[in-house]
């Protein structure tokens, strides 16, 4: 009977976490065919986290508001981008630079959320399709406002930003002014050579910022707005009838979220130190909801455990691959390739189960009447 | 209570009516501090359009208002919405449960009224931003339990709670108001099991003894007995008869609840023509089917060949839940045998196939195609499960709707249901509740079953149609000796057509009587009084 009950647990477990599990077996494959060093590893995954972490944390109050995987996060990505994008023509450099970028970018991100928090309350139900049809929708916009408002209209003449046309921003800029801002300004570096190579480097000042948003995550769960947004994401009709304003909240849920995203993309985009202009912010919206993902979570359903866990195995994933591929078929190529494939594969995969274990649901409580009329027959 | 107190609550022949259908007709009664009041009456007698004007909510502004006058400790008030009728100190806890189910118990009973410590960040934040103090939170939530006098863990997540403890959050949520007065309950011992509802009946008491009035609505006609001080009792939207709890019986409101003696049964000589054999068409053997609110446990059954089964019954204690579970709509369990072959549950499909035919009491949701014609309507089902009206093209591979033969069957149902439509063109969408109604017969009947069910035919539709609709049943039933089973909460309706009426009380058959049997019987049945035929 107890041996029974543990093999139920085990299943229950395994079902419940099967995205995590497929990356871990997957992680311990490619580990020993890559052939890193452990040091190596974890100094890129230290990397990844202090990259990806604010990004994929913003993803997380929308959920809990029960507006599942916010795609729209790229809305607040491109924020960010314009914030860089400015003070790099400015040539405001290193974190006050940062900072200038993160006040240009925190009203942008404010309006753009507001608007795309409109959007998902007029389509009740439908929030995840809508929200990445809105994210192409603006990713247009932003492209006209970048590929010919800036320069014209938006007057900025940097050689370094502006192409040489006069109007138009380049497609990669060189983040020279603001790269590793954060990270360098106070770090440590662990089991390095003599000549300063390799080794583990910590960068002590970003994992502060990224420590400081996970409490504020976590104090925001225990605010009056958070117990809201809980109740909103549960049922909308029972928040309303208690007095609940669930527009409003739902508004602000994709607010907030919408200016963490931009003020990861930020933190993100100084840590790669180039800027993809036309590109980054769409990635990243897919990379970040993958990893998730990756960490367990599920569109109704996601914690800061979710976060690094997902961050840790699919970028791991990510690192590992490449040279996998190469030391198995000489085609370094297909870890790129993979990087793709597994992304969207991921999401799709999670929102095909959320939708099983929810019919699952169902089906149990059919099986709990069974099960109680036996018992009264 | 002293001769000089106003009573707290007083309706002074309030009257009501929908689109000139009157639904209430001068009701007056009062109810005194710490009273306990019970409410009872057949579904649609009008129980909840009251309450729904003593709430102000939206519908009844909606309708154009009511009439008559409802008083708060003697002042008239006119609740615009339901909220001001809680700022008044009147509370209501419904039949279904608004709660969270991912919230505790404690987190249920003050939602949207938990109580907040100010923090550095409301400063910048306003008062959202306040956090929530789980500690008040916690006491507050157990003096609403204790006041109601329940065991319930305040920590126990809704989703894991037995029925009984969502009712108990539910009560408690209400009580928690500290300006709650008078609390209305909408048949809460429905769902309970016997010793949960005996809690409840506890609680009741235990808040009238500290002032507050209860408003007990139910069916289960002891519980009246056991907790309430009066009883009103409705019929057709009149107060039938204020009996004081202690004096009467249940035998005595059962007969008025569902009295309304018929003088002669209409149809008894055209019944009286008519042999029906004992063969059993179609048998049930311990179903269960799991519709929300509608949940149907151990129901057994056996339908003769050609008659007319009625299934009566109360809203929510299951009569719904038998069609729909053996068609294949909601999941469902037990065996179910047609002819003597057993007919698989939870497959529509193989229903349809087996000659079964359903006409649903959700005519707009699964009934009809309201955006597209009549003659789609009534021809798709046949089309899509007999391939009838189809012709087909080199042996079956290539099949074409045969337009000509689809117009004619229509013309024929329009004619033979006297359809009020423009055309056999017309969109579904476009006609009337009564005729509607017909089309989803007309689809049933174009399918040509041996079985028939007809959940609710006659729901929201006028007299007129309602006749109508019943008359071509009875007709189709003589005619072509096609069995029915007709689900309907109106037991008079189904005096008048069937030839056995069996009552579903709690998910299950409580008794099978003939249709000649007087209400009183029926309604005994309802309220579950007696168990089982004898």
């Amino acid at each position: 009977m107890r041996k029974e009950l543990n093999a139920a647990a085990v299943r229950k477990f395994a079902a419940n976490n099967i995205v995590p599990i497929i990356f871990i077996v997957l992680c311990a494959v490619c580990i020993p065919i890559a052939g890193y060093s452990g040091t190596y590893l974890v100094d890129q995954i230290i990397t990844r986290i202090v990259r990806n972490s604010f990004l994929v944390l913003s993803l997380l109050i929308p959920i809990m508001a029960g507006m599942g995987l916010n795609f729209g996060m790229t809305l607040g990505a491109m924020a960010g981008q314009i914030g860089i994008i400015f003070i790099t023509a400015w040539n405001v450099v290193s974190i006050p630079g940062l900072l200038l970028a993160a006040i240009i970018a925190t009203p942008i991100a404010v309006l753009l959320g507001w608007f795309c928090g409109k959007m998902l309350n007029m389509a009740r139900g439908r929030e995840m399709i809508t929200s990445y049809m809105i994210s192409f929708f603006m990713n247009g916009v932003y492209q006209l406002v970048v590929l010919y408002g800036m320069g014209p209209v938006i007057p900025l003449s940097s050689d370094q930003v502006i192409l040489p046309r006069g109007y138009g921003v380049r497609n990669t800029i060189d983040l020279l002014n603001v790269r590793k801002s954060i990270d360098n300004f106070w770090s440590i570096k662990l089991f390095a050579d003599e000549n300063g190579a390799g080794g583990i480097t910590i960068p002590f000042l970003t994992i502060i910022l990224i420590a400081l948003l996970c409490i504020v995550i976590i104090w925001f769960r225990k605010t009056k707005i958070g117990q809201d947004m809980r109740a909103v994401g549960q049922d909308m009709e029972v928040a309303r009838e208690a007095g609940i304003k669930v527009e409003r909240t739902r508004i602000l849920a994709i607010v907030i979220s919408t200016v963490f995203a931009a003020y990861g993309m930020i933190i993100y985009l100084s840590n790669m130190g180039t800027l993809n202009t036309y590109n980054s912010h769409s990635q990243i919206g897919m990379f970040s909801i993958a990893a998730l993902l990756v960490g367990g979570a599920s569109v109704s359903k996601a914690s800061i455990k979710n976060v690094f866990l997902g961050i840790i195995l699919f970028h791991l994933m990510f690192i590992l691959t490449p040279q996998a591929g190469k030391n198995l078929i000489g085609q370094a190529q297909i870890g790129e390739f993979f990087r793709v494939f597994v992304s969207y594969g991921v999401i799709t995969l999670a929102l095909v189960l959320y939708e099983i274990r929810t019919r699952r649901e169902k089906a149990e409580s059919a099986r709990n009447l069974a099960l109680s009329q036996e018992a009264t027959a | 209570m002293s001769e000089m107190t106003k009573p707290l609550l007083e309706m002074q022949s309030v009257s009501k009516e929908y689109n000139g259908n009157p639904v209430l007709k001068d009701v007056s009664f009062t109810l005194g501090q710490g009273e306990v009041l019970g409410l009872v009456g057949e579904n649609g007698a009008g129980k909840s359009t009251l309450m729904n004007i003593l709430f102000g909510m939206d519908v009844i502004h909606q309708t154009g208002g009511y009439g008559g006058k409802v008083l708060i400790d003697g002042n008239e008030v006119k609740f615009a919405s339901p909220l001001d009728a809680l700022k008044a100190g009147i509370g209501m806890v419904h039949q279904e449960f608004s709660l969270l189910p991912g919230f505790t118990a404690a987190e249920n009973i003050l939602l949207n009224r938990e109580p907040q410590n100010r923090s550095v960040l409301s400063l910048v934040f306003g008062d959202r931003a306040n956090t929530i103090d789980r500690k008040k939170l916690q006491k507050e939530a157990i003096d609403a339990i204790t006041k109601l006098g329940v065991e319930l863990d305040p920590d126990m997540m809704v989703s894991e709670m037995p029925v009984g403890h969502k009712q108990f959050t539910e009560i408690s949520r209400e009580i928690s108001k500290s300006s709650i007065r008078l609390l209305v309950l909408d048949e809460p011992t429905a769902v309970l099991t016997e010793k949960e509802a005996e809690m409840l009946l506890k609680a009741i008491r235990n808040l009238a003894s500290q002032g507050i009035s209860v408003i007990f609505i139910t069916h289960r006609l002891q519980e009246i007995l056991d907790v309430c001080n009066k009883v009103v009792v409705m019929r057709d939207g009149r107060i039938i008869n204020e009996l004081d709890a202690g004096k009467t019986s249940i035998q005595e409101m059962a007969r008025l609840m569902v009295g309304r003696e018929v003088s002669t049964h209409p149809k008894d000589d055209d019944r009286a023509g008519r042999t029906i054999s004992d063969r059993i068409v179609l048998s049930v053997k311990d179903l269960w089917v799991d519709m929300p609110g509608e949940t149907v446990k151990d129901v057994n059954l056996e339908v003769r060949d050609g008659e007319i089964l009625g299934i009566g019954g109360l809203a929510g204690q299951g009569k719904l839940g038998i069609p729909n579970g053996i068609m294949g709509l909601f999941p469902a369990g037990g065996s179910v045998m047609l002819n003597g072959s057993p007919i698989p549950l939870n497959n529509p499909r193989a229903c349809l196939d087996s000659s079964l035919a359903f006409v649903s009491e959700d005519r707009r949701g699964v009934g009809l195609l309201l955006d597209e014609s009549l003659e789609w309507n009534i021809a798709f089902p046949a089309m899509q499960i007999q391939e009838k009206f189809l012709r087909m093209y080199l042996g079956g591979l290539i099949k074409w709707r045969d337009q000509n033969a689809i117009k004619t069957v229509t013309d024929k149902y329009i004619e033979q249901l006297q359809i009020k439509c423009t055309s056999s063109k017309q969109k579904a969408k476009e006609l009337s509740g009564g005729n509607q109604q017909k089309i989803c017969l007309a689809k049933a009947f174009a399918l040509e079953p041996k079985l028939l069910f007809v959940s609710e035919p006659t729901r929201g539709i006028d007299i007129g149609a309602k006749s109508l609709v019943l008359k071509a049943l009875r007709e189709y039933n003589r005619e072509l000796g096609v069995t029915i089973v007709m689900i309907s909460s109106e037991l008079e309706e189904l005096r008048q057509i069937c030839d056995r009426i069996a009552i579903i009380t709690d998910g299950s058959v409580s008794g099978i009587l003939p249709a000649s049997t007087p209400s009183e019987d029926f309604g005994m049945l309802m309220v579950g009084k007696t168990r089982k035929e004898a």
